[in-house]
């Protein structure tokens, strides 16, 4: 069980002339133990649908719920809910505000209301899943370099031990070594930990790369929701709304055209690679 | 001499404790020399903390260097008298679009450079007519810059360097915060500027796509040049830009790849079309004529 | 969406009322507010909203978009139309528990909301027509003689300018901080006032880190475009009076005067 959204609506400004529809009959479930890539070009509805899914904002129609409850229902407590689906928003690391980054990952634990130990061993917990060792943790969070601050920001999510990991372009602003080394991260707590992990991001190959399940949006609504490689088989109507597929993609379907008969459902380098070798051995063979 | 020469640069960070004491010094730019020549496309790649942006603010006079000498134009920063002129000879775009953006209507900002520097009001007036025109932002003259996407913004900041007519212009990480349609917009912009007007670029980046057709590339690492030279040259570096932490474009790191595992391809492939036409080469060769004609009539029938 | 907050920004429409000089429009806006406290019957009122509504339909500017400038005020509206009604001495005209409502006491809050609605509505109109940058050109050169008392007239009305030009994306970060903060389990609304305060924490915090930081960024923008303060600057808009503005001025000076035959005549 998890989240199902069900025709799910939201209007900015409803009922004056100046409304627009951020969010269109969204349906949708995000099973236990998913990965799942979110895209969509800015403006497309994408982070108003992750702040719906931890009740940061109200659907104006529509019902969510969460393991089967919903969530807007009678008693149902979305103080408990954040602390299950967890938020990272995009930069992070501009929240960060506590003298030393060890009370900052302190600060979401606190507010559940835990002991004392329990805060401290859920923060230590989780500042050793973003490999932040200890040696950091009475630095001001300020002092540290952009990377390591994001990292930080995140632990302070991950201390909350949330059952859903959102998050928001984590690797915006970074460089490739700060990019691999979250999402590297990202896949261990997948793998390891069983998060159920919901990426946000801009970046074609890094989503082909790393989850198993695409859900792209345009104009609030959920226009293509399958395997990454299935999605990516659209490549034609993702460039239509601004997106596109990675570039190994676009070389397999030129191969192709210029008379290289390879497969173009291809969307890792490691896959193209293969895919060309695999069509030379072929040809290696009939010749024998 | 080039338009931007830099001798033995030297920056040194220094962290001082609350009784004004040296607690630590950093080295950010480490004996960095280069010499650009105007009207070129260049750019600086590195990872954050490799000292690339801090070389950028020298190109400015914002920073001025601990050892070593930069000239602008000819002139030396460490010169009191040359900074306006310096200045205007170096623009400047920086990372975060909103916090370089000064007035509240985008014409308005397009014209701050010009003002600063006592430019006539006519000549205000034709530099920002021009200046939006060659961004591409004349329908949002009027607008307020909080309305404008980031790649937009961006756009405007180019117009406002531009506005003060520059003969180079250093862009210091200008699509870091920026969406790959807003990345595409800018790139596009500051290409058109070096091609048409043939201003000086010097472009700070450490996305590798960005910078596969600029004239020449300086890779920095830990405050040094780790490399140098022509995109052709660098990008057949793989494993050293690996080593460094740096990105390859996608078709790039594939011919590496199929390279290694015996293939007859070109050192250094950075784009599709060669890419696909030394492939189907290969393939031609190795089916002869006959075959790859059928080949090519298969997948094209199958569609 | 917080971007479109409506009070002190610019609406852009071409109109004579956003041509005229922001000086005119400056002294306008004083001769306004004088007029309104100089107002003290009906024809007086009459006169006034002829004014106003004549210089809106003028800078076409809907009338709508600037009720909705209104929003902010209404607490202090009610307040005062409340104090006014209840605590004005005279004839009574209706009488219920402690509470009287005399014939004075209601003219005397319906002037007051009229005159406050009208002083918003005149001002937010000066903004509307006005860019923040034309606006602070203008305070400067009206205020240029105070220069002589050493005051860095210049250097304020730049700030003015930029703090016009951050508010609205501070508003913006102010409510992302806020839910980034609510993710992480922080509760902003219940609580005395010493655990609310408290929890504004670890809003303000980092609230102050990014506004220090756009400032530094922002100063350094400014230096790289060669800004060296007031000294040798050019203006691209610079304030000349044009003959709109002469017949604007007769027009505000015809305005007063009226109102003060107006007040001699009842």
């Amino acid at each position: 069980m998890a989240i199902t959204l069900e025709h799910v609506e939201y209007k900015y400004n409803e009922g004056t002339p100046m409304e627009t529809e951020a969010l269109n009959d969204v349906s949708l479930e995000i099973r236990d133990g998913e990965f799942i890539g979110l895209i969509g070009h800015t403006g497309s509805g994408k982070s108003t649908l992750i702040q719906h899914l931890n009740g940061l904002m109200r659907a104006t129609s529509g019902d969510i719920r969460y393991n089967g409850e919903s969530i807007y229902g009678e008693g149902f407590s979305m103080k408990d809910l954040r602390s299950r689906v967890g938020l990272v928003f995009q930069y992070p690391e501009h929240q960060l505000f506590e003298i030393d980054v060890f009370t900052d990952v302190c600060f979401g634990p606190k507010n559940q209301g835990l002991s004392k130990e329990e805060i401290e061993r859920r923060a230590k917990e989780a500042l050793t899943l973003v490999g932040i060792d200890e040696s950091y943790y009475k630095k001001s969070p300020f002092e540290l370099s952009g990377g390591e601050k994001r990292r930080v920001a995140i632990a302070g999510v991950l201390a909350m031990k949330p059952e859903v990991l959102i998050l928001d372009e984590p690797t915006a602003g970074l460089d490739p070594r700060g990019r691999d080394e979250i999402l590297g991260q990202l896949v261990r707590l997948h793998d390891e930990q069983g998060l159920t992990v919901i990426l946000v991001s801009h970046s074609m190959e890094d989503v082909a790369k790393y989850v198993d399940r695409i859900m792209v949006m345009d104009h609030g609504c959920l226009v293509f929701d399958d395997t990454p490689r299935a999605v990516f088989a659209h490549y034609r109507e993702l460039e239509k709304i601004g997106l596109a597929a990675p570039q190994v993609t676009y070389i397999a379907h030129a191969l192709k055209e210029a008379g290289f008969p390879v497969r173009t459902d291809v969307i890792t380098v490691a896959e193209a690679e293969e895919a060309i070798l695999c069509t030379l051995a072929m040809d290696k063979e009939r010749e024998n | 001499m080039g338009i931007i020469k830099a001798k033995n640069l030297i920056y040194n960070y220094i962290k001082r404790d609350e009784e004004e004491k040296v607690e630590e010094v950093s080295e950010a730019v480490r004996d960095v020399s280069l010499d650009i020549e105007e009207g070129q496309f260049v750019a600086v790649l590195g990872h954050n903390g490799s000292g690339k942006s801090t070389l950028a603010k020298h190109m400015n006079a914002l920073l001025l260097p601990s050892e070593g000498t930069i000239w602008i134009g000819g002139k030396d920063t460490k010169d009191d008298d040359a900074l306006w002129e310096i200045r205007q000879t170096a623009g400047m775009v920086f990372q975060n679009p909103d916090n370089q953006i000064i007035a509240s209507v985008v014409e308005e900002d397009v014209g701050f450079g010009p003002e600063n520097m006592g430019v006539p009001t006519d000549e205000i007036w034709q530099r920002v007519d021009e200046c939006l025109k060659a961004v591409g932002m004349t329908a949002y003259r009027k607008s307020s810059p909080n309305r404008l996407s980031g790649g937009q913004k961006q756009r405007v900041a180019i117009a406002g360097v531009m506005a003060m007519e520059p003969k180079c212009i250093v862009l210091d990480e200008p699509t870091a915060m920026l969406d790959p349609n807003g990345r595409k917009e800018v790139i596009r912009t500051v290409r058109e500027l070096n091609q048409k007007k043939g201003i000086t670029v010097i472009l700070i980046t450490h996305y590798m796509e960005e910078v596969i057709h600029a004239d020449r590339i300086y890779v920095m690492d830990e405050g040094e040049i780790a490399m140098e030279g022509t995109p052709q040259e660098i990008f057949s570096r793989v494993e050293k830009l690996k080593s460094l932490r740096l990105d390859v474009p996608q078709v790039t790191e594939l011919a590496y790849e199929l390279r290694k595992k015996g293939l007859s391809l070109s050192p250094c492939i950075l784009d599709i079309e060669t890419f696909v036409a030394e492939l189907t080469d290969i393939w031609k060769k190795r089916t002869g004529s006959s075959t790859a004609k059928a080949a090519a009539a298969g997948p094209a029938s199958a569609e | 969406m917080m971007r479109d907050i409506t009070l002190g920004q610019y609406y852009p429409v071409e109109s004579p009322v956003h041509k005229l000089d922001p000086r005119t429009k400056l002294f306008g806006t004083l001769v306004l507010i004088i007029a309104l406290f100089l107002a003290d019957n009906l024809f007086c009122y009459v006169l006034a909203a002829a004014f106003l509504f004549g210089v809106i339909a003028v800078s076409r500017v809907p009338v709508g978009h600037i009720v909705k400038g209104l929003k902010p005020i209404i607490f202090l509206l009610l307040f005062s139309v409340v104090f006014n009604l209840f605590l004005t001495s005279g004839e009574v005209l209706v009488k219920f528990w402690i509470f009287t409502i005399t014939k004075e006491g209601l003219i005397r809050s319906g002037m007051m909301a009229v005159r406050l609605i009208f002083l918003v509505m005149g001002t937010s109109l000066l903004t509307f027509t006005t860019t923040p940058n034309q606006l602070t050109d203008g305070l400067e050169k009206s205020l240029r003689f105070l220069r002589i008392f050493r005051v860095p007239v210049h250097e304020i009305a730049m700030m003015m300018s930029i703090a016009l030009r951050f508010i609205p994306i501070l508003v913006e970060e102010t409510d992302k901080i806020m839910k980034a903060q609510m993710a992480r389990g922080a509760d902003f609304e219940t609580g005395g006032i010493i655990k609310k305060a408290k929890a504004m924490i670890p809003l303000l915090v980092p609230l102050f880190i990014s506004a220090f930081r756009r400032a530094s960024d922002l100063a350094m923008a400014m230096e790289a475009r060669c800004y060296h303060g007031g000294d040798g600057r050019t203006k691209m808009k610079p304030l000349r009076y044009q003959t709109a503005d002469r017949i604007a001025y007769l027009i505000l000076l015809a305005f007063p005067a009226g109102m003060v035959a107006l007040r001699l005549a009842a």
